[in-house]
C-alpha cells in the first residue's frame, strides 16, 4: 500500500484516497464545509486547504486532491493556518452573524470553525449581502442570507434523493441556492438537506425556534415508521420529544432518514391516550386501571377461550407481543395474529418472510425485480439504496405493478401477475449472477396472495434467485413489528382465526387490540379492548382503552425487514397514567387469572430469547447465508387473478397513528395530494 | 523600416481585413498550402516541430503548445475519442486579436484545427466562440462551410483524415474562457471551472481526453510547419520566440492590432505602430501589458522593456494575451483599477469562496479608495485580502482579480494615500481625519 507522511507521521493508505482522507487516517482534523463523504466532491468552500510536497508553493484543497505515494502533507503550517483564516474571513463577511436567533446555533460547522480560525473582529466595512428567502416546502425553512454556497444540498437532492430540484442560480456574489421555481422538493427524504447544511441556511421548519441543541437529552434508538428499522437519535426536553435525527448505520440507513421518521414526532404529543377509559353506554369515560381491568376480566371470564382473540399492531415492540402471545396462549385462545393486513406469510422457514438480500446487500445485486411494491413510498431508504446501486453499478431494475416515479430508471414489465408469468415463461434463465426479487406486502395481502407467492417462488427458483452464497428472495414489509411477530409465531394457532376473520361479525366475544389501528373493525361486534397510544381507529372502536407507551417511551426489541433485531431505548416517559405495554399486560394477566411468569422487562426479554433465539442476535441480520429456503414451496398453489398489483401505501405521510396525529405530516400529505393531482409546471 | 517584423514574415497577412477572407483568397495568401504534406510527416513530427518552434500558448498562461499536445494519450481507447477544443471566448479586457483572426483569416485557423487535431488524433474539433462575436461566428461558419465543400475537412476529405469542426456559441461569460468552465459550458452545463486534477488531457470534454488551445496558438501552427520551426524560433529572445499579435489600446495616438516579433521593446512597439504615447513618451504613466488581469508597470520600467513572457514576469507582471493597455498621466489609475475590480466581481462564477466573496469586497474598497473615502489602513488590508484570494481558488480568476490591485498598490501607493488625504482635508467630521493628530 502507498505511504504518505502527515505532519511527519507516516501512514499507509488505500490507493485512490484523497489527501483529506489520508490526513484523517493520521488523526488530523481537516475543517470542511462543502466536502461530505457520501456526496460528490465539489471543492468549492476552500476550507480544507493543506500544504503538500511535492506540489506548487500554494495551499491545495485536500478534499479534491488524490493522495500520492511518498507525499508529504502538512496540516498545521503557518501557510495552512493563514489560508484557512483567509477563507473563513471571506465566509463570514457576508454571513449575518445572527447566531443568537439561528436554530443551527450550537451545532453549526461555521461556528465551530470560527472558534479555530476566526478573527476577533471584522475588517469588512461594507454592507452585508442580503438574500431573499426561498420556499422549499413545509419541512425546510430557509434563511438564505446565512448560506455559504457549499452546494451540499444541491448535490444531495441530485445524487441521493434523485430529484434534482435544488440548484444554484446567478453567479459571483449574487449566487443563490433555490428550488426549481420555488416549489417544495418532491421527495420523501428532504429533511436530510437540513442535516447536511453546515450553517443555518436550511433549518427544520416544523421545529423552528423550539429548542437549543444543548438543552436536549439525546437517546439512541430505533425508528418504527416503516420496517426498515432506521437508526435514530431522539432528542427530548422534559417529557416532550423535540426532534428525531438519524444515526449512522451503514447496513441500514447510512446516515439518512425519511421525512416521516423525522417529522412525525409532533404526533407523539397529540391525540394521546393518557388515562384508561371504559365505555359506559355510548360514551367512553375515564376510569382507573383497576376498573378497566375489572371490566375486561368480567368479559373474558364469560367468554369461551376460542371466542377471544388478539391482534397486534404495526408499531409494537417484540416484548409486548411476547407478553400478549403468552397471555392468550395461557388463556387457551388460538386466535392470535400480528398480520392486520391479512398477509399470507407466517408458516414455513423464517427466510420466507425476510428481506434476505439485506439492504446493504442490494448494492451487490445485478438485477432487481420489484413485484407489487413502490419502495419509494413503502421504504424510502430501501429505495435510496436501490438508487445508489443503480448509480454505482447500473443494476437492471424491473417493475411489476404500479408504474411510479422511483427516482431511477427501470424496465416496466406489466401491472399484474400475467406479465410476470409471461416473463418467467419467455426466458429459460436470467442473465444475472445475483438476481434479487423484492415482493411487496401489497401482493401478499390479497385473497390470492398465497397462490401468487407460489407462482413468484416458482419463477424465482427458475432464475436462480437463491443459490450458494446468495439469497435474492426478499419481502418488503411496511410494519415495524411484523417480522418480530412472525419470528415469535404471533399467528393463529390450531383452528385459530386470522385477523381478517376475527374482524368479522360474530367471530369473537372479546377482541384485544394491541395497538392495532390499520384493520377495518366496522363489522365486529365483539367487546373490544384497545391497548395503544393514540385516539385512532382502534380506540374509537374500543370498549376499554388501556393507555400504552409509544416507541419513544419504552425500551424494546424491533426486528426489521432483514430479520435484524435492534434495541430501542426509552427517550421520555409514557404520558399521564399510561404505562409500558408489557407492564399493562403483566398486570392484566393477574386480573384474568393467568399470571405471566415475569416481573421485569429483563425477565420477559430473557424468556423471549430463550423461546426464540433469533431475538438475541441484536444487530445481526442473517442475510445471504446458505439457507434452506425452498422457493417452490412458498405459498400455496391456487387460482390467481390478474388484477394489477397495488402498493399498500397510497399516502406516505399517513401510515400509522403517530403520523396521522402529526400536524406536520398532515401538511405534507395535503401538499403531496395537491402535487399528485396537478402536473409539474414543465410538463 | 517600421517595427522589427518584416512583411514577408507575417503569418496573418490579412489581419486588417483588406483582402477577402474567403477560401480562394486565403489560398492565394498561403492557407491550405501543402497541408497534406504536413500531415504526411506524421504526428510526432508535428508535435516535435511545434515544440522546437518554441510556441508558447497565446491565451495568456504561456505554456508550451507542443508540450501540451504531448500530454494527450498516445493511443485512442475504445469509446474515449480525443477532442480538440479551441478557446475563442476572447473576453479579457483589452484583448481583440482572436476576433481579427476569425473574421479575416479564418482559413488559417481552420487549417490549424486540422493539423492540431491530427497531431492529437482528434477527429472532432469544437470552437467555442464568445457570445458577443456574432459577425465573427458568421464568417467562421461560412469559412467552415467552404472548407467542407472543398473537401478540405469533413468525411473523406482530400487530406485523408476524417475531421469535423463545430462552432459553439457561448453566452458571453468571461469565466467560460477558463478551459474547464468552457468544457462545462460546451457540455451544456453552467459554466463553472472544474477541479484539477484531472486535467483535460486525461478527462476533458464528456470525460474524454481533450486539449484546449487558444485561437492564435492554433492558427499559427500551419505556417510554422510550412516555414520551419527554426524560422519561427528566429524571432524574439530564447524561450520567448515567434511572432505575436499585440493589441494596443488606451492612450496612444493610433490604437491598433499588430503582428510583431516577440521581445520587441515596448517603446518601439508603441512608437513604430501606434504613433507613440498620447502627448509624448514623457506623458506615459503606467501600462497594463497583458490584458486586465496582470499587474501594471509604471512608466519608468517601460523604457527598454522587451515585450515577452519572461521579461514581464520578472517585473511581477505578465505578457498574458499581449493586450497592452497604455495609460498616460491624465489617467485616474485608482478609478481604472476599481473598474477592473468591478469587472471581476461581475464575472466571478460564485463557485468557490475566496473569489465569490473577495471580489466584491475588493471592488467596494477600491471604489472608496477611488473617491478617497477609504482609510489609509485599508491599503494594507486590501493588499492582504488580495493575497488571501490569490492561489486559494479553483481557477485563476481569483488571481486575475487580485493582481491588478496588487500592481496598483505596489507602484502607486502614494497616489492612493494622497487621494485619501485630499478627501479628508477640510472635512474634520470624517472619521480618522482629526484623530490622526491625537494618536
Amino acid at each position: 500500500m502507498p505511504k504518505a507522511k502527515v505532519n511527519g507521521v507516516e501512514v499507509e493508505f488505500e490507493p485512490g484516497m484523497t489527501v483529506l482522507q489520508v490526513a484523517e487516517l493520521a488523526g488530523e482534523e481537516i475543517p470542511r464545509f462543502c466536502y461530505h463523504e457520501r456526496l460528490s466532491i465539489a471543492g468549492n468552500c476552500r476550507m480544507c486547504l493543506v500544504e503538500v510536497k511535492p506540489g506548487p508553493p500554494k495551499p491545495q484543497a485536500s478534499c479534491a486532491l488524490p493522495a500520492a505515494d511518498n507525499q508529504e502533507i502538512f496540516t498545521n503550517t503557518p501557510m495552512v493556518k493563514k489560508a484557512r483564516e483567509g477563507v473563513l474571513e471571506f465566509l463570514l463577511i457576508n454571513h449575518p452573524l445572527d447566531c443568537p436567533i439561528c436554530d443551527q446555533g450550537g451545532e453549526c460547522d461555521l461556528q465551530d470553525e470560527t472558534i479555530g480560525y476566526g478573527r476577533d473582529d471584522t475588517r469588512y466595512q461594507e454592507n452585508k449581502r442580503a438574500v431573499e428567502e426561498k420556499y422549499m416546502g413545509p419541512l425546510v425553512k430557509t434563511v438564505m442570507t446565512r448560506c455559504i454556497q457549499c452546494t451540499r444540498c444541491v448535490r444531495y437532492v441530485a445524487e441521493i434523493a434523485g430529484v434534482p430540484e435544488i440548484g444554484m442560480i446567478s453567479r459571483g456574489e449574487d449566487a443563490e441556492i433555490t428550488t426549481y421555481l420555488e416549489q417544495a422538493i418532491h421527495s420523501e427524504m428532504t429533511g436530510n438537506v437540513v442535516d447536511l447544511c453546515p450553517v443555518g441556511a436550511l433549518t427544520h421548519k416544523p421545529w423552528a425556534f423550539n429548542y437549543r441543541p444543548w438543552e436536549l437529552k439525546k437517546t439512541e434508538t430505533i425508528d418504527v415508521m416503516d420496517a426498515v428499522g432506521a437508526n435514530i437519535r431522539v432528542d427530548a426536553r422534559g417529557s416532550e420529544v423535540m426532534r428525531v435525527l438519524p444515526r449512522t448505520n451503514e447496513a441500514i440507513n447510512e446516515e439518512w432518514i425519511d421525512d416521516k421518521t423525522r417529522y412525525a414526532c409532533d404526533g407523539l404529543m397529540r391525540q394521546r391516550l393518557d388515562k384508561p377509559y371504559v365505555r359506559k353506554g355510548k360514551q367512553l369515560v375515564e376510569a382507573t386501571w383497576a376498573e378497566a381491568f375489572a371490566a375486561i376480566a368480567a368479559k373474558v371470564k364469560k367468554a369461551a377461550p376460542d371466542r377471544i382473540g388478539v391482534i397486534a399492531g404495526d408499531l409494537q415492540d417484540a416484548e409486548s407481543m411476547k407478553a400478549a402471545l403468552d397471555l392468550f396462549t395461557a388463556l387457551g385462545s388460538p386466535n392470535i395474529d400480528c398480520r392486520q393486513d391479512g398477509m399470507v406469510l407466517g408458516s414455513g422457514p423464517r427466510e420466507s418472510w425476510l428481506f434476505n438480500t439485506t439492504i446493504e446487500g442490494l448494492e451487490q445485486a445485478d438485477a432487481v425485480m420489484l413485484i407489487g411494491t413502490n419502495p419509494r413510498l413503502e421504504a424510502p431508504l430501501v429505495n435510496a439504496r436501490l438508487r445508489k446501486a443503480w448509480l454505482a453499478s447500473g443494476v437492471r431494475i424491473g417493475v411489476v405493478g404500479e408504474q411510479a416515479d422511483l427516482n431511477y430508471g427501470y424496465h416496466y414489465v406489466g401491472a399484474g401477475i400475467a406479465s410476470l408469468q409471461q416473463m418467467f415463461d419467455g426466458h429459460d434463465k436470467i442473465a444475472a449472477q445475483k438476481p434479487a426479487f423484492i415482493v411487496g406486502s401489497g401482493v401478499l395481502r390479497r385473497p390470492d396472495g398465497a397462490a401468487i407467492l407460489n407462482a413468484i417462488g416458482a419463477g424465482a427458483a427458475k432464475f436462480g434467485v437463491v443459490k450458494d452464497g446468495w439469497n435474492g428472495f426478499n419481502v418488503l414489509h411496511t410494519a415495524a413489528s411484523r417480522v418480530g411477530g412472525l419470528d415469535m409465531g404471533f399467528v393463529p394457532g390450531k383452528g385459530g382465526l386470522t385477523a381478517t376473520d376475527m374482524a368479522r361479525k360474530g367471530a369473537l366475544d372479546v377482541l384485544f387490540l394491541l395497538g392495532a389501528d390499520e384493520i377495518d373493525l366496522s363489522a365486529s361486534d365483539a367487546f373490544t379492548v384497545y391497548l395503544g397510544t393514540h385516539g385512532d381507529a382502534g380506540a374509537h372502536k374500543a370498549d376499554v382503552i388501556l393507555p400504552g407507551a409509544a416507541y419513544t417511551e419504552k425500551a424494546g426489541l424491533y426486528v426489521n425487514m432483514e430479520g435484524r433485531p435492534q434495541l430501542a431505548n426509552r427517550a421520555v416517559f409514557p404520558k399521564g397514567h399510561a404505562r409500558e405495554d408489557w407492564a399493562i399486560l403483566r398486570a392484566l394477566s393477574e386480573s384474568l387469572g393467568a399470571k405471566l411468569p415475569y416481573d421485569s422487562l429483563n425477565a420477559l426479554r430473557a424468556k423471549l430469547i430463550a423461546d426464540h433465539p433469533t431475538f438475541g442476535q441484536v444487530g445481526y441480520a442473517p442475510g445471504s447465508k446458505p439457507a434452506a429456503l425452498d422457493l417452490v414451496k412458498l405459498g400455496a398453489p391456487g387460482k390467481v387473478s390478474d388484477e394489477p398489483f397495488k402498493s399498500p401505501v397510497t399516502d406516505f405521510y399517513q401510515t400509522n397513528p403517530i403520523a396521522r396525529a402529526s400536524v406536520t405530516m398532515a401538511e405534507c400529505s395535503a401538499l403531496a395530494a395537491s402535487l399528485r393531482s396537478k402536473p409539474a409546471a414543465a410538463e | 523600416m517600421v517595427g522589427i517584423l518584416e512583411d514577408k514574415d507575417r503569418i496573418f497577412t490579412n489581419l486588417y481585413g483588406l483582402h477577402d477572407p474567403g477560401l480562394e483568397a486565403a489560398k492565394q495568401r498561403g492557407a491550405w498550402n501543402a497541408t497534406k504534406d504536413i500531415l504526411s510527416c506524421g504526428r510526432d513530427w508535428i508535435i516535435n516541430n511545434t515544440k522546437a518552434s518554441g510556441l508558447r500558448g497565446r491565451g495568456g498562461a504561456g505554456f508550451s503548445t507542443g508540450l501540451k499536445w504531448s500530454f494527450m494519450p498516445k493511443e485512442v481507447r475504445e469509446g474515449r475519442p480525443h477532442y480538440l477544443v479551441v478557446n475563442a471566448d476572447e473576453s479579457e479586457p483589452g484583448t481583440c486579436k482572436d476576433r481579427e483572426i476569425m473574421r479575416h483569416d479564418p482559413h488559417l485557423f481552420i487549417e490549424g484545427c486540422l493539423v492540431a487535431s491530427f497531431a492529437m488524433q482528434a477527429h472532432a474539433c469544437y470552437i467555442y466562440v464568445r457570445g458577443e462575436y456574432v459577425r465573427e461566428r458568421e464568417v467562421m461558419e461560412a469559412a467552415i462551410k467552404e472548407a467542407y465543400e472543398a473537401k478540405l475537412i469533413g468525411k473523406d476529405n482530400i487530406h485523408g483524415y476524417d475531421f469535423d469542426v463545430y462552432m459553439h456559441h457561448g453566452a458571453g461569460a468571461y469565466i467560460c474562457g477558463e478551459e474547464t468552465a468552457l468544457l462545462e459550458s460546451l457540455e451544456g452545463k453552467k459554466g463553472q471551472p472544474r477541479l484539477k486534477p484531472p486535467f483535460p488531457a486525461g478527462a476533458g470534454l464528456y470525460g474524454c481526453p481533450t486539449t484546449v488551445n487558444n485561437v492564435e496558438s492554433i492558427a499559427v501552427v500551419p505556417t510554422i510547419l510550412r516555414r520551419g520551426a527554426a524560422w519561427f524560433a528566429g524571432f524574439g529572445r530564447p524561450n520567448n520566440t515567434g511572432t505575436k499579435l499585440f493589441c494596443i489600446s488606451g492612450h496612444v495616438e493610433r490604437p491598433c492590432n499588430v503582428e510583431e516579433a516577440m521581445s520587441i521593446p515596448f517603446r518601439q512597439l508603441l512608437e513604430d505602430h501606434c504613433g507613440g504615447v498620447r502627448g509624448g513618451w514623457g506623458n506615459l504613466k503606467a501600462v497594463i501589458p497583458g490584458g486586465s488581469s496582470v499587474r501594471m508597470i509604471p512608466a519608468e520600467q517601460c523604457e527598454d522593456l522587451p515585450m515577452d513572457f519572461d521579461a514581464l514576469s520578472a517585473l511581477k507582471s505578465g505578457l498574458g494575451t499581449a493586450a497592452v493597455i497604455v495609460m498616460d498621466k491624465s489617467t485616474d489609475l485608482i478609478k481604472a483599477i476599481a473598474r477592473i475590480s468591478y469587472f471581476y466581481k461581475h464575472e466571478s462564477c460564485g463557485q468557490c469562496t475566496p473569489c465569490r466573496e473577495g471580489t466584491g469586497w475588493m471592488w467596494r474598497v477600491m471604489e472608496r479608495m477611488a473617491s478617497g473615502e477609504a482609510d489609509p489602513k485599508e491599503i494594507d488590508m486590501l493588499l492582504e485580502v488580495t493575497t488571501q484570494i490569490e492561489g486559494h481558488t479553483i481557477c485563476a480568476l481569483g488571481d486575475a482579480a487580485a493582481w491588478p490591485i496588487q500592481g496598483l498598490i505596489r507602484h502607486f501607493r502614494p497616489e492612493i494615500e494622497a487621494r485619501i488625504a485630499q478627501y479628508r482635508s477640510g472635512k474634520p467630521h470624517v472619521q480618522g481625519a482629526t484623530l490622526a493628530a491625537a494618536e
